[in-house]
């Protein structure tokens, strides 16, 4: 199989890395910015066990005062309590990429992040990064090159590449293929995904930071 | 006021005209507008943002969550379950077991039936045993770990040589023999084998390969009295789920509502109803609420379907001249527990012109998880064996492999006995050929170094890929010329919804951003078959085209009325029928609409049958350039190129999209997917996406060209097209291994190719 030329994509910051899953969270569990005013999020506190605490999430640059058990995944919390569905669930074990959200601009399994753990970062999903109603310049190139099929994986591609560009804005082919090697797509597009990339690091004017 | 009701009374009293069928015959299109066309997906939009609505992602108000408890041996008795401790989890909502009312189902067929929704007889680890509802899945799975079951532990059986034999652990009642030994003759293979100069035999053994669809199977129930609305992650909302659901619960169909308008892959494994459905309903009744039961992704690798083993051999005869006089196969299999279609042999018995031909096919039931279709089911396995076959017959003649194919073409085929109504296997052999550098490439050096090239080829045809009826379409357009699809086919990532609207688009003669389509929900729209076999697009798009065409010709007679010109002078140019001869000439269509007092005029589109002495299969030929490391055994593919005819390209881009996907599939299929059992437990080893290796971005080669052969079939449909999703992966894995033979001089029979094993041919070639 083709070599990393690397031969770190475990601690590579532009793709997503177990490694760097694991530094990440264990710092940032603590901080819990209490934010008044947040809004609260609607009938998640019946389904709460005993062990419920409240956290605040910020996704998408809005804050959230939300109940959750500790054990929830960030995944879970963000489809199923705030309803962000764009975030797929493809294994729950942090294999596939499906969960791909930027947590603090870094492309992170959602799937491995606790609720918790996610409090006081700021979260980026799919849907955050919509222009209004028009599609962000990844989402834009995705469309364009025809990188997907069924479309399971594709938001995770997207944040993903994202991700990759916030650190890496003009990257080579190389560095595309290990941002992307996170990300299982079954249908087999990865062509068009590189492409798409490397269309998006051309359209995309970058921001700087999350 | 009143004058607006004696205005409306009137008006009802004016005629309106349906659109009829009109009597004449429609022709193939001579240059197309936008058919043909790369364009982006009519719901790229949808799938980019997020937005696109997937089962998974159905979330309903008082929604309670499904799991399942299943069997965690190979083969065992339930003999007690206590679900007491269960019950009063928090959260939990509903239990069921196979003692739950309603819940004494049937399933897997046969006569008797093979087993029940929850058999106490579990034949493999996954079989089902109980399920729990809770108000999230967390409180479910801790349900489901609390059930109490005692199991009696059989001994088990997980490979099907061992299940033949008399002492082998019992699956079924009437032994492990899957059914009755399968066998087909084709004139007299003794009589070819003793016209053969050369003969070659060999046994090539292909490994089980798991779907791994993105979307886990799964499905969310909402019961509205004794009506029932399931989102089900479907290859099919009518034979796949709608029909069987309704059948199976004592239902009429219109009671059940089956919706699927994003579905996260399938590749076969999801064209039959899963328990999953009829468990999450019978929770649903118990619980008065919406149940969501998706399973993990380990309960798919274990129980939803993957591509059974083979176990093929292949002997061949062949004349001086390269001509085929004989092929017998043989292939003994395991479809798993309970019964599953496993056949490898149409692919023999057709892709090369061959007289004498004979395939014996045999099964048994083993301890492991059942088969379901898969892509092209039997097809690449097929042509592993087949295609390395001629590979070998080639380099034994001295022949050129392409010209070896070449040789034994066929415009004829042998198992329908017509001729096809485009025969592509030539075309695809030369004009891949020629795009690859075939001759350029065999020309090269294998090079000195411990990295070895090799160059392979292989070609392929789906048997299916016509499409054909029953397929319809409601194809509506509006005053102001937007149009509105409504079809019950499904788009499983292959881009039905963007072809349907490229073809209506192109009838109609109106902008692609003018259509809308409504798919997959059985409430709303018409039948069509499920999405397998590569028939959704040579299934649907002619049922578009017709309805299209009945909407243009209701509109063309009202104007050709109007305007006192022939209707075949008229096309649509903007909002407006304009007169060819005479572009002064013309009305908009709202002038022609309301004249006739109507806001949309309807065509029923049906698919009509395929011709009655033509045979319809689409063809393809693969060739893949790789590296061999002979240190580590690592095979690299470097470049593929695909020649594929599948009739007309309707989207060039979703064309070139779908090929991609089939020949990484096939990459996996080739060199790294495998389903690994414990031989001392009969449990799967590696049931989970880190263990089990789909191929990922950094295994798939960059270089990787897709050249689409069209031959202008005007006979197959009255768009031109035949599928595409199943023969862009048959070819590809064989095409992988003739090339890794290529590089190290070894015939790699058995697939995956991993590392080891080439580790081990090119040890074995060392020693002699």
């Amino acid at each position: 199989m083709p070599e990393d030329p690397e031969n770190k994509a475990g601690e590579s910051n532009e793709g997503i890395s177990r490694r760097g899953f694991l530094s990440s969270v264990s710092a940032g569990a603590v901080a819990a910015a209490a934010l008044k005013g947040a809004p609260e999020a609607p009938a998640q506190e019946i389904h709460a066990g005993n062990k419920a605490v409240t956290i605040n999430l910020s996704v998408n640059g809005s804050t959230r005062k939300i109940l959750v058990e500790p054990r929830w995944t960030l995944l879970y919390v963000l489809r199923d309590a705030i309803g962000l569905t764009g975030t797929k669930i493809g294994c729950e074990r942090g294999e596939c990429g499906a969960c791909t959200v930027l947590i603090d601009g870094k492309p992170r399994y959602s799937c491995l992040t606790l609720a918790v753990e996610a409090e006081g970062r700021a979260i980026t999903t799919i849907e955050g990064l919509l222009e209004g109603d028009k599609l962000g310049p990844v989402q834009r190139a995705f469309a364009e090159e025809d990188a997907l099929q069924c479309g399971f994986c594709t938001p995770g591609q997207i944040m993903a590449v994202e991700g990759l560009l916030r650190s890496n804005p003009n990257p080579t082919l190389d560095q595309i293929r290990i941002g992307v090697s996170g990300n299982l797509c079954r249908c087999g597009v990865y062509k068009n995904v590189f492409n798409a990339a490397a269309k998006a690091s051309r359209l995309r004017v970058y921001k700087g930071g999350a | 006021m009143s004058e607006f009701y004696d205005k409306l009374e009137e008006s009802f009293r004016r005629s309106f005209e349906p659109a009829a069928p009109p009597d004449d015959q429609m022709q193939p299109w001579g240059g197309t507008r936008i058919v043909g066309k790369e364009l982006p997906r009519v719901d790229a939009f949808e799938r980019v943002s997020g937005k696109a609505q997937y089962t998974y992602d159905v979330i309903l108000p008082e929604m309670v969550y499904g799991a399942t408890l299943r069997c965690p041996h190979a083969h065992a008795m339930v003999k007690s379950i206590d679900t007491s401790a269960a019950e009063n989890m928090p959260g939990v909502v509903a239990i069921l077991t196979g003692k739950s009312p309603g819940a004494d189902i049937p399933w897997y067929g046969g006569k008797p039936p093979q087993s029940k929704l929850f058999d106490p007889h579990c034949r493999y680890q996954g079989d089902e045993v109980a399920a729990v509802a809770a108000q999230t899945p967390y409180q479910a799975w801790d349900a489901v770990k609390a059930i109490k079951v005692e199991y009696e532990v059989l001994p088990f059986v997980i490979d099907e040589e061992s299940a033949l034999k008399a002492d082998a652990p019992k699956i079924h009642e009437g032994g492990n023999a899957a059914g009755k030994p399968m066998s087909m003759r084709r004139g007299d293979v003794e009589k070819g084998f003793a016209e053969a100069d050369v003969e070659l035999e060999e046994t090539f053994c292909t490994s089980v390969q798991i779907h791994a669809n993105g979307e886990v199977h799964g499905s969310v129930i909402k019961w509205d009295g004794n009506k029932i609305t399931i989102w089900d992650s479907t290859q099919g909302v009518y034979d796949a789920c709608m029909i069987s659901f309704a059948r199976t619960m004592g239902l009429p169909y219109n009671n059940v509502r089956v919706i699927c308008r994003y579905m996260g892959g399938g590749f076969g494994s999801k064209l039959e109803m899963g328990k999953y459905t009829v468990m999450a309903a019978l929770l649903s009744r118990q619980a008065g609420r919406p149940v969501k039961m998706m399973l993990s992704r380990e309960e798919t690798m274990l129980c939803v379907g993957n591509r059974p083993n083979a176990k093929m051999t292949l002997k061949a005869g062949v004349k001086k001249d390269g001509t085929l006089t004989a092929l017998q196969l043989t292939n003994v299999y395991t479809p798993g527990a309970y019964s599953a279609g496993a056949s490898v042999g149409f692919l023999v018995q057709e892709l090369y012109k061959c007289p004498n031909v004979m395939v014996t096919e045999s099964g048994a039931y083993t301890n492991v998880g059942r088969a379901r279709a898969f892509r092209a089911p039997g097809f690449p396995t097929g042509a592993w064996a087949l295609e390395q076959m001629m590979d070998m017959l080639a380099e034994k003649l001295n022949m050129d492999p392409v010209e070896f194919r070449l040789k034994n073409f066929t415009d004829v085929s042998q198992t329908r006995k017509m001729p096809y109504s485009s025969a592509g296997l030539k075309d695809c052999l030369i004009e891949g050929a020629k795009k690859f550098g075939w001759k350029e490439a065999k020309a090269m050096p294998k090079g000195d170094s411990h990295i070895k090239r090799g160059f392979g080829m292989a070609a392929g045809l789906w048997m299916m890929g016509s499409g054909g009826p029953p397929y319809t379409a409601e194809v509506r357009m509006f005053a102001d010329g937007g149009v509105t699809i409504k079809a019950g086919a499904m788009d499983i990532g292959t881009g039905t919804k963007t072809v349907a609207c490229m073809v209506a688009a192109e009838e109609l003669d109106v902008p692609l951003e003018n259509i809308r389509i409504i798919n997959a929900d059985t409430a709303l729209t018409p039948y069509a078959s499920s999405s397998g076999g590569s028939m959704t697009l040579p299934g649907l798009v002619p049922a578009v085209r017709r309805g299209a065409w009945i909407v243009k010709r209701q509109i063309f007679e009202w104007a050709a009325g109007a305007l006192a010109v022939p209707t075949d002078d008229l096309e649509i140019r903007g909002n407006s029928v304009v007169s060819r001869s005479n572009p002064d000439k013309k009305r908009t269509l709202e002038e022609l609409f309301r004249s006739k007092g109507v806001m949309d005029v309807i065509g029923i589109g049906n698919r009509e049958p395929n011709p009655a002495n033509k045979a319809i299969m689409p063809f393809g030929a693969h060739f893949a350039e790789i590296e061999v490391n002979t240190q580590t055994g690592e095979v690299k593919v470097v470049r593929l190129v695909a020649a594929n005819e599948s009739g007309r390209v309707i989207n060039r881009k979703t064309f070139e999209c779908q090929v991609f996907g089939g020949m990484v599939m096939g990459l996996g299929y080739a060199l790294t997917e495998k389903r690994v059992m414990d031989r001392r437990t009969g449990k799967m080893c590696n049931a989970n996406l880190h263990d089990y290796k789909v191929p990922g971005a950094l295994d798939v080669p960059v270089n990787h060209e897709v050249l689409p052969v069209d031959l202008q079939d005007n006979e197959c449909n009255n768009v031109g097209c035949k599928g595409l999703g199943e023969p862009a992966h048959v070819p590809t894995a064989a095409a992988i291994a003739n090339a890794v033979y290529d590089a190290i001089g070894v015939r790699p029979n058995n697939g995956p190719i991993d590392s080891r094993m080439i580790l081990e041919l090119l040890s074995k070639k060392k020693r002699g």
